[in-house]
């Protein structure tokens, strides 16, 4: 009963999107209020539907239904509780549903927080999302319906996939979706400025903090994604330029271009054209990601079964809304009117090469990404384009960026002053420079890479350190955007500080070890102390234990596992983690050498990577200071209030 | 307005590729070695259940199969995909269309032989490759493979996985066929 | 003797030598070339049993002499410049290695003529002093252009 009630909800879901897709948008094109007041209503109405339906497959995974094919196949009865719940979106089919959950919420949240926009706007906007909506309610209704049932119901699940089976598959997968699907908001936007030919400075402003909010959970997405391989998959790896993995960082750098962009926009009315289209892709890529993962064009750990059916109906569904959005900005975006001048050295152009270095970083990524799929169409080969490739391309189109961030807040909007801002950052250069050129020796080896890397880290902190000071010293206000920009860019400068040091310093070692016998790495002695067998909710487990000291004081004892889950019987590492400050101690169990089970040796593998955690922590502080920064005043429902008082005042005024 | 057409251009340029890329399987990894002469090797051939291993009496190289165009089809009783193609194996040795020899890749003989005997034997005989090592000459990732060689030793296709009747009606025959010429 | 026993721990250090360095250059070569069965790994870091038996390829024909181009030859005969990890530098990739760079010149290009057209966009009006009035009541106090972010 309960999943035809889901299923129910989600084609009146269907068909509220069809209306709230089409009749606000005529209404707002033929002036008629009545049609745009629908706008508000239907994404209210949307959102109610879509959580049932959600509800209504949650609950089938919670009590074990094993009557719908969905949870027969993706759970199991021994699946701890909120792992059982988590499945829901473990699917290709359910997690289609978070997906769509996630744009119904999102668009409650215009239809809520926008009372200061014009009702035309707003009814623009929420009819694009509408038609989005129609787009993936079809998709799952005709193609991959959650709710299938499979008759007569099956005895027991075929279990979650035990690298899915972890507290961080509670979280992972809706932020990221949170992020992907809130571009959605930038991108109708865009396309409602479009079809209203009124692109002008008020549109930056309305868009800016919904692009933000959006950027913030695909930074806290990508970082957890990041997080979890690093400690689930056991060899210690974070980032793999895997498809998926580029196909959620492409949003993320047109994203971050986006914001920039906007805030020229913004305060200077300037690249309005570009800024449009940079909305249009950011929201494309999301959408792109989505066609790459499920389509079986692309190989992937993270690629959800493929099926040719499925794969048609995204790309034609792909091609209709980009190639109609692009379609719409050929025509409309000529007649926009041009910004204001400015000069070659100013914030502005320092904000275009910005945009700019992102946008070929991206295209690069979708270069590498792709490019087995070129050539194989062509009939030209097959080849395998993996992390060497994009690592020496990335790292030479970013680091420009970097540099130029460091600067960039010092130069003045229109024309900047060179000489000024050379004296101002004089500091900064110096101590970045000593530290890049020192700290290696810290560390017990020096090489030309790594300062580099030291370099660009320091200098973005530096630089952003420099501007505050300049800023508390002029004595004019440290409002929230300010210092939400500088706090992000410090998070890019822990980031790349990290990134370089664990690349140049950790420290891994295969080993085999009988019980007994240690190994010192790294000034620490590991010792093995054999591997004994444990039982868990719904898997066994070897359980190794090492001992870990250091000058003889103990530091930490780790328990490394190899899992064989009971219903898919895949051997799982569970890897064994010291968190630490300045290095994460990290071991994981391989094979079990020889016979004899209790005395057996194993082959371990342990790594010692200093400061890894920084990296995340480096994505941390720029998702807060991305939350500073649209937290501002000026973004508030009280100050637009008083400036629609104004306009009024302004209005009556000139017809005096 | 020329310019504001060129993302537009693009994106349906990638359109294109995309649709493409639908046709295709990312995973096949396509073999350098068509065209080129079938690696060389000399291996034991399984023995039927029960038989004692005597002397000289069972060894296989390609070259034994000069003259005659024939499928080496790789296999393994551990092979789950080999057991969907078993049948139409099968079927072809009795049709005595084409001879079928075996590859038996990374087994235990006893396995290979319990297998056999319980699905059927389509093979004139079965090399065994215990290390796989000649698997990795002729570029095996997964199995099952079958190759088509020609009467002078040359592979002439490669099948990666399962044989489904419409590659063996379309593909391998008209070829095996044409080569017979 | 004396000078046997010393030959004979110089000769042993050599070898640890020779080995260590041998790993180094078999953990290197396993970095080069991709496990094929597995998604995205290198066969140094793949547990799949295809990455086990080329590590042990690798490892033999190390042993045997050959020089690192030699065995990966030996790999791409068999399985092609799919196993690659680091795709290879021929016409069919020239696109793929220099197409990021050809994009950064375009798009450097692009910068240089958007600016120059903005210098020449006429200068805007300066505001009248009872317009600026006006704007000043609405908004608030104007802000010193240079510093706001």
């Amino acid at each position: 009963m309960i999943p035809e009630l889901g299923h129910f909800a989600l084609i009146l879901a269907l068909a509220i999107a069809l209306v709230q897709g089409t009749l606000p948008v005529w209404g707002a094109a033929k002036r008629q209020p009545a049609f745009f007041a629908l706008a508000r209503p239907a994404a209210r109405a949307q959102f109610m539907l879509i959580a049932v339906a959600f509800g209504c497959l949650a609950w089938s995974f919670y009590s074990n239904d094993f009557s719908v094919l969905n949870v027969a196949s993706n759970s199991n009865s021994r699946l701890p509780t909120a792992y059982r719940i988590a499945a829901t979106w473990g699917s290709h089919e359910g997690s289609l549903l978070l997906w769509v959950l996630m744009l119904s919420i999102w668009m409650l949240a215009v239809s809520l927080f926008s009372r200061s926009l014009p009702d035309a706007m707003v009814a623009r906007v929420l009819g694009v999302m509408g038609l989005i909506s129609v787009g993936f309610l079809s998709f799952l209704l005709f193609t991959s319906d959650p709710f299938e049932r499979l008759l007569p119901g099956a005895m027991d699940g075929r279990d979650l996939n035990p690298l899915l089976q972890d507290p961080a598959m509670v979280i992972h997968p809706p932020m990221l979706y949170m992020g992907y699907v809130g571009f959605s908001v930038a991108f109708s936007f865009a396309i409602a400025a479009l079809l209203d030919g009124r692109l002008d400075a008020s549109w930056a402003r309305w868009s800016r903090p919904w692009t933000i909010a959006a950027w913030i959970f695909l930074t806290l997405g990508i970082a957890l994604g990041s997080f979890w391989a690093y400690y689930e998959l056991g060899w210690g790896g974070w980032w793999f330029w895997d498809p998926v993995e580029n196909a959620s960082f492409m949003p993320w750098l047109i994203g971050t271009a986006l914001i920039h962009s906007l805030a020229v926009t913004e305060k200077r009315g300037a690249f309005k054209s570009w800024t449009v289209l940079l909305a249009i892709l950011a929201f494309s890529l999301s959408l792109l990601g989505t066609f790459l993962v499920r389509s079986g064009v692309l190989t992937s750990v993270h690629a959800f079964a493929s099926d040719p059916k499925r794969g048609i109906f995204i790309l034609a569904f792909l091609a209709l809304v980009i190639g109609g959005s692009l379609t719409l900005y050929a025509w409309r975006a000529g007649k926009v009117a041009p910004g204001a001048r400015f000069e070659l050295l100013s914030r502005e152009s320092m904000l275009l090469a910005n945009s700019v270095l992102l946008l070929v970083a991206c295209a690069a990524v979708l270069l590498g990404t792709l490019y087995p799929l070129f050539l194989d169409a062509l009939g030209l080969g097959k080849i395998s384009v993996g992390p060497p490739y994009f690592q020496s391309v990335f790292a030479p189109l970013m680091a420009p960026a970097i540099l130029l961030a460091g600067v960039g807040p010092l130069i003045a909007w229109r024309k900047g002053d060179v000489a000024q801002a050379a004296q101002r950052l004089r500091w900064a250069a110096i101590v970045a420079l000593l530290g890049a050129l020192f700290l290696p020796l810290a560390f017990g080896r020096w090489a030309a890479l790594t300062s580099f890397g030291l370099l660009l880290g320091f200098w973005i902190i530096g630089g952003s350190l420099t501007a505050l000071f300049v800023r508390i010293k002029s004595g004019a206000g440290l409002g929230s955007s300010f210092l939400g920009m500088l706090l992000a860019h410090v998070g890019i400068g822990v980031f790349v500080l990290a990134v370089t040091l664990v690349k140049s310093y950790e420290t891994e070692r295969d080993v085999r070890l009988a019980p007994g016998e240690s190994i010192v790495l790294g000034g620490y002695d590991f010792r093995f102390e054999g591997v004994k067998d444990v039982e868990g909710p719904n898997y066994v487990a070897a359980r190794g234990t090492v001992m870990v000291t250091r000058n003889g004081a103990p530091v930490a004892r780790l328990a490394p596992e190899k899992r064989i889950y009971h219903v898919q019987r895949n051997p799982m590492t569970e890897s064994a983690i010291d968190y630490g400050a300045t290095r994460h101690i990290y071991v994981s169990l391989g094979e079990s050498v020889g016979d004899g089970k209790e005395n057996a040796a194993w082959t371990l593998r342990i790594l010692i990577k200093p400061f890894v955690g920084w990296i995340w922590g480096g994505c941390v502080l720029m998702a807060l200071g991305g939350l500073l920064a649209a937290s501002d005043r000026r973004y508030r429902s009280g100050t637009r209030r008083r400036e629609q008082t104004a306009d009024a005042t302004l209005v009556r005024g000139s017809t005096a | 307005m020329k310019r504001f057409l060129l993302p537009l251009a693009v994106f349906l340029l990638l359109v294109g590729f995309l649709a493409a890329g639908l046709k295709l399987d990312p995973r096949e990894v396509p073999s350098p070695l068509i065209g080129k002469p079938a690696p060389a090797f000399d291996l034991p051939v399984l023995q039927k259940a029960g038989q004692s291993h005597a002397p000289g009496a069972g060894r296989f190289a390609p070259a034994d199969m000069r003259g005659k165009v024939w499928l080496l089809n790789v296999w393994a009783s551990w092979c789950e995909s080999c057991r969907d193609e078993h049948p139409l194996m099968v079927e072809l040795s009795k049709k005595g269309l084409l001879p079928i020899l075996g590859l038996n890749y990374k087994d235990k003989d006893e396995d290979a032989q319990r297998w056999l005997a319980q699905f059927g034997n389509p093979y004139q005989l079965s090399a065994v490759d215990a290390d796989g090592r000649i698997g990795i000459d002729y570029g095996v990732y997964g199995v099952p493979e079958t190759y088509l060689i020609d009467a002078d030793g040359v592979i002439r296709y490669k099948q990666i996985g399962a044989i489904t009747p419409e590659v063996l009606e379309r593909k391998i025959l008209p070829m095996a066929a044409a080569l017979r010429k | 003797m004396r000078v046997l026993i010393f030959a004979f721990l110089i000769s042993i250090a050599f070898n640890a030598r020779a080995i260590e360095n041998n790993d180094n250059r078999i953990r290197a070569l396993e970095e080069k070339l991709r496990c094929l069965v597995c998604q995205n790994q290198t066969l140094a870091d793949s547990n799949a049993d295809l990455a086990g038996d080329l590590r042990k390829q690798v490892r033999d024909q190390v042993a045997a002499g050959r020089t690192d181009q030699e065995i990966i030859d030996y790999l791409v005969q068999r399985y092609g410049d799919f196993v690659l990890y680091e795709p290879p530098f021929k016409a069919t990739t020239v696109l793929l290695w220099v197409g990021p760079f050809l994009l950064l010149a375009a798009a450097g290009g692009f910068l240089v003529v958007a600016v120059r057209r903005r210098r020449r966009a006429p200068e805007e009006p300066a505001l009248a002093a009872d317009e600026k009035r006006l704007v000043e009541r609405v908004l608030g106090p104007v802000e010193k252009s240079g510093d706001a972010s």
